[in-house]
């Protein structure tokens, strides 16, 4: 096969496929360049130099300002998205097993009426939720967030794992039933193991949804509870003082970075798992 | 090993649904070899599935040593199955796989190194044991079910078409290897297959099923020699019986068969039981290509010439297709005596050896001569 690829590496139509792959790469990457630039430049830079231009000198002090003012809502949102992503994949996963292998009187019914949860949008259920949150005592915690996090992403765990589950031969439950094996066993001990795929198509969505939500952030939590992305929206959005744009990047790379890292590390398993189950394997 | 009884089993998937089982009664001892067979969708695998406890049943009892299981579950009923996709898991290796069960029932690890080595020795798997089952060959992973299965010695086995996933070669192969376990272990065995050469081969009783009906029980020579009806002898053999279409006459106290080549006219006479029987019915006889008589002499026989229409040489036999009232019909002859196509030929028929059906409802008619062992059919018609 390595023939194939190297043959004629300087054909017409291959050079125009590859520029235009790198001009559609310049084109994406352009902003990410400025980010990075304008983030290790002075204000004063800033002020004179353009947009591409090199930055006179390198300075971190854009991102340790930015850290002052952002650190501490990171640690928020961490401790917001793990225990949300963890959790909804878990219940999810419950939810796919039963409704795939312990089919019981209107189950599809109810998988139907679940799957209404993904097309509802977030503002929907602000309302709703806060009540919900006020009469449990939740209002404004990060464990209510968590939870409404949790609730929200059920709906497409539940999808993911359901639609891998039916893909798995019904024997298999039932050679585990013969060999003695109770409903978590079986569980526990043989579709988790398989689910490898799923499990990390769910931590990469849940963990996209819930690290970038702003709306639930911004309405259910308040003070020293707010995520990352609600304090940089406050950061960026002041209207005192200079404008410091080196901080404004440094703080939004700041935000970003997360998610870039659990993509660059389960992106692998991203396509993989999305198609489990669409071909037999 | 147990003993393996079904009573009046009946089973409904919903009320206004049609019964998918229907009253069976079937009775198997200690050691014996139980064949379910039938086409698809006539609840062979269901029956398996009831008495493995993966469906309950509507009514009716199956009794393992004389006593009822049906309302326990599946893993106290001590009851192992070899499934026809094997359903081995797939993140465990071969090992684990086998120990499995054991490990459930809480037997100690020591115990279970042991009987992971005698079943790995006994199926010749002990230099797969690390690896996973998607890198086994489709006869591995066939044994490694097995191996499953016989671990855990339980009171019954369940074989679930466990050949048909593979190649014809080794489907043979594996055949001989499951006759072969038997007969060391006498393990009591129900095995389900659509295959009729497994059917006849494997077991030491087979039930014919259709429509969720037992159509005949019985061991493998009462089936092929004394089918109970039109459907468990055209199911069973190859290659099958051949069914002429006839009216019969009666001269002088003696039913006759009216066998018609187009050339020449035979005249069988039948032994019938019941004289009222055949009044006026349109009734089909049954004889197997290997029991019609050709190629060797006058042996003092009703007999027929025919033409011959084609020849298809297997190897062993030769088979010979003539035409007899307007249908095909298959002899079997040795390839050293098989004539040419257009030839004619001397078909002779032992007329204690054909049998005779209703054309209507396909039961058997009852013109089997008395010496014949009585069908033990439990035969139940609609």
């Amino acid at each position: 096969m390595t023939s194939v690829v190297g043959h004629k590496p300087f054909s017409p139509s291959r050079l125009a496929i590859h520029a235009t792959l790198l001009l559609a790469c310049a084109v994406y990457l352009v902003p990410l360049v400025v980010m990075l630039l304008t983030s290790f430049k002075t204000p004063d830079d800033i002020r004179g130099g353009n947009l591409l231009s090199w930055p006179d000198v390198f300075t971190v002090i854009g991102w340790a300002k930015a850290w002052d003012s952002v650190g501490g809502f990171f640690w928020n949102s961490v401790k917001i998205t793990v225990p949300a992503v963890v959790i909804s994949t878990l219940l999810g996963a419950l939810n796919g097993y039963v409704l795939s292998m312990w089919r019981f009187r209107g189950s599809q019914l109810f998988f139907g009426l679940l799957l209404f949860g993904c097309f509802l949008p977030f503002q929907v259920i602000l309302l709703p939720a806060s009540f919900t949150l006020g009469k449990l005592g939740l209002a404004n915690t990060t464990t209510g967030l968590v939870l409404v996090h949790v609730v929200y992403g059920l709906a497409f765990t539940t999808l993911f794992f359901r639609n891998f589950y039916v893909s798995i031969p019904d024997a298999l439950v039932r050679a585990a039933r013969l060999d003695g094996a109770g409903f978590f066993t079986i569980f526990g001990r043989i579709l988790l193991p398989m689910s490898v795929p799923t499990i990390m198509v769910c931590l990469i969505w849940q963990f996209t949804q819930i690290w970038n939500d702003f709306l639930f952030g911004v309405v259910f939590a308040s003070g020293d509870s707010q995520p990352i992305t609600v304090a940089l929206n406050n950061l960026v959005n002041t209207s005192t003082g200079a404008k410091e744009y080196n901080v404004d990047m440094a703080a939004a790379m700041i935000a970003g970075l997360p998610t870039l890292v659990v993509y660059v590390l389960a992106g692998k398993y991203f396509l993989r798992g999305l198609t489990a189950g669409a071909v037999k394997g | 090993m147990a003993s393996l009884e079904l009573r009046n089993v009946h089973k409904r998937y919903g009320s206004g649904l049609p019964d998918t089982l229907k009253n069976i009664d079937l009775k198997i001892e200690s050691g014996e070899f139980l064949i379910l067979v039938g086409p698809s969708g006539c609840g062979k695998s269901t029956l398996m599935n009831c008495i493995a406890g993966l469906e309950d049943i509507t009514g009716g009892e199956i009794l393992v040593e004389g006593s009822d299981i049906s309302g326990m579950s599946p893993k106290d009923r001590d009851i192992a199955m070899v499934f026809q996709s094997y359903a081995l898991y797939p993140t465990m290796n071969v090992r684990d796989n086998i120990a499995f069960g054991l490990k459930m029932r809480k037997v100690p690890q020591e115990k279970i190194d042991e009987e992971v080595a005698r079943v790995a020795k006994l199926l010749q798997i002990e230099h797969l044991l690390t690896r996973k089952p998607s890198q086994l060959s489709g006869g591995q992973q066939q044994r490694v079910a097995m191996g499953r299965a016989l671990a855990r010695r339980p009171k019954i086995y369940l074989f679930d078409e466990p050949l048909s996933n593979l190649d014809a070669k080794l489907r043979v192969e594996m055949r001989t290897e499951i006759k072969l376990m038997h007969q060391r272990l006498k393990t009591t065995t129900v095995y389900v297959t659509h295959d009729q050469i497994e059917a006849m081969t494997l077991g030491d009783k087979v039930a014919v099923m259709k429509d969720g009906i037992v159509q005949q029980f019985g061991t493998p020579q009462q089936i092929y020699n004394d089918p109970a009806n039109l459907f468990v002898a055209s199911f069973i053999g190859s290659p099958p019986m051949n069914f002429i279409p006839l009216r019969v006459q009666r001269q002088g106290g003696q039913w006759l068969a009216i066998l018609d080549s187009g050339q020449a006219r035979c005249e069988l006479p039948l032994t019938v039981a019941d004289d009222a029987a055949l009044e006026g019915r349109d009734v089909i006889l049954g004889v197997r290509p290997e029991q019609i008589v050709v190629g060797k002499g006058d042996v003092g026989l009703p007999a027929v010439r025919a033409e011959v229409d084609v020849i298809e040489p297997t190897g062993p036999d030769t088979l010979v297709f003539v035409s007899l009232n307007d249908t095909k019909v298959c002899c079997r002859m040795a390839p050293d005596l098989a004539p040419q196509v257009g030839e004619s030929l001397t078909l002779q028929f032992d007329p204690a050896k054909v049998l005779l059906f209703d054309a209507q409802s396909g039961e058997r008619l009852g013109a089997q001569p008395a010496e014949r062992p009585r069908n033990v059919a439990q035969f139940k018609g609609r």
